[in-house]
């Protein structure tokens, strides 16, 4: 009970406790998942990007054990709203925390706007476009925030992000990024070990995210340069930042974090080798990146996205005493004679998507702040534009001038009928980097 | 519907008695618009003891009673179907592209089979492709690679029942593994936590069974068709089942055999029951989670196996489209 009470201590405090609306009682239920469900505590959460992913979180975040209800949803597209409330409503034991009327599902351009208002936790799961904008007003609002990675896809986006993770940090909000490597128990462990000298000095490595491709949504009928674009985001950069952004930052991720900073510089190539039809908008199919970090040290990055080749997704890391073998499913640091020093055997590891809402929601349960995520959520981010930035122009990029770039890809107006700014030639084809040429910075 | 079906297709595995033994011969199939090829091999019908006695080191209860099994001739695949195969299946631009350097394929056929989404994730985990073992499908995904392989060549191949894998397993044999009851043995015959050192390997690099089927043993565990059913041989034995397989009417568990490169020796044996588990889900962060890759899984693969007699088109449709449980 005094954890009742002090939550909402803290939630006053952090200006979240508005009229009576957290004192929703809930009934009380037997659970396989063991909730709380003392009444008065229910944590309200809207889920804002209705994609695989975001209903993905909302379920995460209403397995969490705590008194989690989701109150309110939104969405560009009716669709996809409507999909996710089916798919939150499929079990039937969950279906009982997911309170959303009609009233309480928005779509639009603006729904975000609606729905972070009505919650106590955001789930942001648009496309990262969008992160800044909607993190922004989360914060503004004072509302805890789990997001999506990567939480940008320009230097300006990652500067707004920034920003509102210090304005996040003064109120004590807790913000939690879905790099879940941090919350996946081999990555805990290993890089743990790594900090303590395991390996001695970290002076190299290689990440890699080389596999197939991932969805490709041709054009319809019927459809605005901009629901195109949206529809399709993966393959547009004011969106999706390019795949070194929306999926290698989890490994460049990690080479920040064993490295405990983020790269002074970048230089690296890229291009469209094998991804070359107009069905897949304007980004790269490979990247190849050197990032130096201000000891010197080199980490090599590898993305690509070829279907029938070589797949790896992981990380390597050379130290003085010994190097990282790998992260995967057995992890494995080893000395230089090939000796075992630590293994961690990943069998009967929790979920790291679980985790990090567990973690998340038993914070604020508890009235705890004890997650900054944003900050290195940021940084990451602008890691992975900076390399994209290395290999669309083919220059030399320093961390200073890339963060500080002006480059602002987002569209001047959100609208169905408004215009990206890149747009198709006659033949449907967008216009592609070409380094030596391209001005990235 | 199913379970009609299935049942018809599969009791020829008990009342099949039209085909005199070894008239079957082995053969390697063809991959029209590839150049890629499936040895299957011809094993003989004949009666075999499945499951364990008590007396075996290692044994689980689900193992037993042991009890009578009486088989027909089947084919099976000499071994584990590899990447190079899932994934011109899988994706469906690879295939493309080698059927146009393979003249002569019509791929217009191949357009009604269903086919994954693509992965998020990379699925062989950095283990290796060409020549490995395919990886973290799911049983509703190797189920569609049957119907994809029919489409291409016209022959009908499904999954194994537990009864069939374990008597290729046995070929003949009943001992704890095919090659005796020794696990020192295993480092000749199979892949296994004592020395794969932490992947998966080639597929036939080690010794086969009596029969001629290698990695029957570890590499990858393998689909089977059945549900799994802890009590299931009790229930055989007492006459409450007569089927020769449990057919899946929900998602979890179905069985598995033969363990894998991250298994201890107990769990190579021919005998040996592995239930499928959500947590072979585990680093799906979408909702719902895909119906076609497992992620967590990457100690599970299949081979297929081919009946004597070919089942009637509506049977092989039925067979091929199998209610689609949620996140199957």
């Amino acid at each position: 009970m005094s954890n009742e009470s002090n939550r909402r201590d803290f939630l006053k405090q952090s200006g979240l406790l508005t009229g009576g609306a957290l004192l929703t009682t809930l009934p009380s239920f037997a659970s396989s998942y063991g909730f709380h469900s003392s009444a008065d505590d229910t944590i309200k959460v809207a889920l804002i990007g209705c994609g695989g992913r975001g209903k993905g979180a909302a379920l995460q975040a209403l397995k969490s054990r705590q008194n989690v209800k989701i109150v309110a949803i939104a969405d560009a597209f009716r669709d996809r709203l409507d999909d996710a409330y089916k798919t939150l409503n499929q079990n039937p034991e969950l279906a009982k925390r997911v309170d959303v009327p009609e009233e309480r599902k928005f779509v639009g351009f603006d729904a975000y706007q609606k729905a972070i208002p009505l919650a106590d936790v955001v789930i942001l799961a648009t496309p990262p476009g969008f992160r800044p904008m909607m993190f922004e007003e989360a914060v503004k609002q004072n509302k805890h925030v789990f997001m999506e990675k990567p939480v940008a896809t320009d230097a300006p986006g990652v500067r707004r992000v920034l920003a509102a993770a210090e304005e996040a940090k003064k109120k004590k909000l807790n913000v939690v990024v879905g790099l879940q490597r941090h919350y996946q128990p081999n990555y805990r462990e290993m890089i743990k070990r790594i900090h303590d000298g395991a390996l001695g000095d970290i002076i190299g490595g290689s990440v890699y995210w080389v596999s197939g491709g991932v969805w490709v949504k041709p054009r319809q009928a019927n459809q605005t340069e901009m629901e195109h674009q949206m529809r399709n985001w993966y393959y547009f950069n004011w969106l999706c930042g390019d795949h070194i952004n929306e999926q290698h930052i989890h490994n460049i991720d990690v080479a920040n974090w064993v490295k405990r900073g983020y790269p002074v510089s970048a230089q690296g190539t890229g291009g469209r080798q094998v991804r070359t039809g107009k069905e897949y908008g304007e980004i790269f199919d490979h990247h190849i990146v050197d990032y130096v970090y201000e000891d010197g040290t080199l980490i090599n990055s590898q993305c690509r996205h070829y279907e029938g080749t070589f797949s790896k997704v992981d990380e390597q890391f050379v130290g003085t005493k010994g190097r990282v073998d790998s992260f995967g499913r057995q992890s494995i640091l080893k000395d230089h004679k090939g000796g075992s020093i630590y293994t961690h055997n990943g069998k009967g590891d929790g979920d790291p998507y679980q985790i990090e809402h567990d973690e998340l929601f038993a914070a604020i349960a508890k009235n705890e702040y004890k997650f900054w995520d944003a900050e290195n959520g940021a940084k990451s981010t602008m890691t992975a534009i900076m390399g994209r930035m290395a290999t669309y122009s083919g220059k030399v990029v320093k961390w200073d001038e890339a963060l500080n770039s002006n480059i602002d890809l987002f569209p001047a107006k959100l609208a169905w009928d408004a215009m990206p700014k890149v747009l198709p030639n006659a033949d449907g084809f967008y216009p592609v980097a070409v380094p030596g040429k391209t001005v990235t910075v | 519907m199913r379970s009609t079906v299935l049942v018809g297709l599969l009791s020829l595995a008990c009342s099949f008695t039209g085909l005199a033994q070894g008239t079957l011969k082995s053969y390697t199939q063809d991959i029209p618009g590839s150049a890629l090829k499936y040895e299957m091999v011809a094993l003989p019908g004949g009666k075999f003891t499945m499951g364990s006695p008590a007396a075996e080191k290692g044994r689980k209860p689900d193992e037993g009673p042991q009890h009578a099994m009486q088989m027909e001739p089947f084919w099976m695949g000499k071994l584990e179907v590899t990447w190079d195969l899932y994934d011109l299946f899988a994706f469906e631009n690879m295939e493309k592209e080698m059927a146009a350097r393979n003249p002569g394929f019509d791929m217009t056929k191949m357009n009604a089979v269903t086919r994954p989404s693509p992965p998020y994730v990379d699925m062989s985990f950095g283990m290796g492709r060409e020549g490995h073992p395919a990886i973290n499908m799911t049983q509703y995904a190797a189920i569609k690679f049957c119907a994809w392989m029919y489409a291409k060549t016209g022959i009908f191949y499904r999954l194994p029942t537990e009864a069939e894998w374990e008597y290729a397993c046995r070929a003949g044999t009943q001992t704890a593994y095919s090659f005796g009851n020794d696990p020192k043995l295993l480092d000749q015959y199979a892949w296994f936590n004592g020395n794969s050192g932490g992947a998966y390997k080639k597929v036939g690099l080690k010794k086969p069974n009596p029969w001629g089927l290698h990695d029957m043993h570890g590499n990858v565990m393998e689909w089977t068709l059945d549900q799994y059913y802890p009590d299931y041989y009790a229930k055989k034995a007492k006459g409450e089942v007569k089927e020769p397989y449990a057919k899946v009417t929900q998602l979890y568990p179905n069985a598995v055999r033969g363990g894998s490169w991250d298994d201890d020796p107990a769990v190579l044996r021919s005998a040996a029951r592995t239930p499928s588990a959500p947590a072979w889900k585990m680093l799906d962060p979408q909702a719902p989670k895909s119906e076609w890759w497992l992620t967590s899984a990457s100690f599970v693969g299949f081979r297929v196996v081919r009946p004597a007699k070919k089942p009637s088109e509506e049977e092989i449709k039925a067979y091929y489209n199998p209610p689609l449980i949620e996140e199957y």
